[in-house]
């Protein structure tokens, strides 16, 4: 009923090499013998938890992953539920931790050690691997029932009625978090609030590590410059600039005024800048105008690098559409960067007196 | 003005749809809600542009131009020299999710 659309391109267009690349992989798994059944609990250990900590401080980003393939829960038959996960340990983990006493099989698809959403968002946790996932792994052999438990945030990538015609296997996404998956198989409904993704104070805080680790490099050699140019004053500005816009910002986000990331990224830095402004004014014996150039720097370049931090947080959110990002960047960037370029012009003006006066 | 995202490329045909509720289902921010005949679509601004109601409407009732939003990997394309539209996710090794 549905042959004119193709699963692959429906969601997102890939780029040739991404397709290239799968259709590669298929290939050389293809001459793999069936996959054994693996064993797993629900139960995380000490080293489980030390590597969901590793994962979100971004160490070996790449590297948490799961083998693909049939996992199976407690001491499953042939009538259990099956569970599809991504092969990326934080995704498998939630899922495998929530189904405590419940005996199923759990389908891991390789999704390149990406978890579940953003996988989806890429199409690598899609129709394509599950089918392919299904035949693979012999799962018809291995249950009498048709039916498949999806994670809901697995949807932007798979087509339920695709998977049905080219598998025979039933999708049913299950609710957008593992943890509700108890009250969910009791009739295999999900409440609405099941179905409604979150963005909570504990959801926004977990990211802020990586979120740091990645703005370090340059935080830590604009603090060197800004120390040797002008001192500790300037040094520790930079340092807690790009601390507001990747921990505190995540951390305030509902409660910053706007809708606009950008526009809440530029209110935090005006609220940053002025207790550093008031300190210097109080603090200095400079002539005015130096005073004038110096708040200046402060006051255009900290809410330029935390707005435009802030709007980088965008796909990081749980909210955010490609269309409003878009007009973000064209209506914010380049106002940002005209602020941020004046206040370096004054930084420089600065940093040249500041040499003279030293020769 | 301040909201970027009252907008965004959400269609619905409700004379296609068959009220089979999948878009209910999937959709995380509850766009989409029960009706008699079809499917309301009760808060479009409230639309992420996931693809999730799309790909799973078996009979083609919803467009929707999905994709990531993605400041980090829309500028990194935009730098590159790509089409912004083309790179697809931020979440790639060194991704930001």
């Amino acid at each position: 009923m549905d042959n004119t659309r193709d699963t692959g391109s429906c969601c997102k267009p890939d780029s040739k090499a991404d397709t290239d690349q799968f259709i590669q992989m298929i290939g050389l798994d293809k001459n793999s013998p069936a996959p054994v059944i693996r064993e797993t609990t629900s139960t995380l250990t000490f080293n489980d938890r030390f590597d969901h900590f590793l994962a979100r401080w971004g160490v070996k980003r790449s590297g948490h992953k799961v083998k693909p393939g049939i996992y199976k829960l407690g001491t499953p038959n042939t009538d259990s539920p099956v569970f599809v996960s991504a092969n990326y340990t934080l995704s498998f983990d939630a899922l495998r931790s929530s189904l405590k006493n419940i005996d199923c099989y759990i389908l891991v698809i390789d999704t390149k050690g990406i978890n579940v959403w953003c996988a989806a968002g890429k199409g690598t946790f899609g129709t394509d691997e599950i089918v392919y996932r299904i035949r693979w792994s012999g799962l018809d052999k291995i249950v009498n029932h048709r039916n498949l438990i999806l994670p809901q945030l697995g949807a932007p990538g798979v087509s339920a009625h695709e998977v049905k015609r080219r598998s025979g296997f039933k999708v049913e996404y299950g609710p957008v978090r593992a943890e509700d998956l108890p009250e969910y198989l009791r009739n295999y409904t999900a409440t609405h609030d099941m179905r409604k993704i979150r963005f909570t104070f504990r959801d926004r805080l977990v990211l802020t590590p990586i979120e740091f680790i990645h703005v370090i490099k340059p935080t830590f050699i604009a603090a060197i410059i800004l120390y040797l140019l002008s001192g500790p004053f300037a040094a520790i500005l930079a340092i807690v600039t790009a601390f507001a816009g990747t921990v505190l910002f995540p951390v305030l986000l509902p409660y910053l005024p706007a809708h606009d990331l950008s526009i809440k990224g530029i209110v935090l830095g005006w609220l940053i800048a002025l207790p550093f402004g008031i300190f210097h004014a109080a603090n200095t014996n400079m002539p005015l105008w130096k005073e004038i150039l110096v708040l200046m720097a402060m006051f255009l370049i900290v809410p330029a690098v935390t707005g435009y931090l802030a709007l980088n947080f965008t796909g990081c959110t749980t909210y955010t559409s490609r269309t409003g990002v878009k007009k973000e960047i064209f209506r914010y960037v380049p106002y940002m960067a005209l602020k941020a370029g004046i206040g370096m012009l004054c930084l420089i003006i600065l940093g040249i007196i500041h040499l003279m006066e030293m020769i | 003005m301040l909201n970027s995202y009252i907008e965004n490329t959400l269609q619905f045909y409700q004379e296609k749809c068959i009220n089979c509720l999948i878009c209910t289902q999937v959709c995380p921010h509850g766009v989409f809600t029960e009706g008699k005949e079809h499917v309301e679509l009760t808060k479009p601004s409230a639309c992420m542009e996931c693809g999730a109601c799309a790909v799973n409407c078996p009979v083609e009732a919803i467009d929707v131009q999905s994709g990531v939003g993605c400041a980090w990997a829309m500028i990194g394309a935009a730098l590159k020299g790509k089409d912004m539209d083309s790179d697809a996710c931020c979440c790639g090794e060194d991704g930001c999710c």
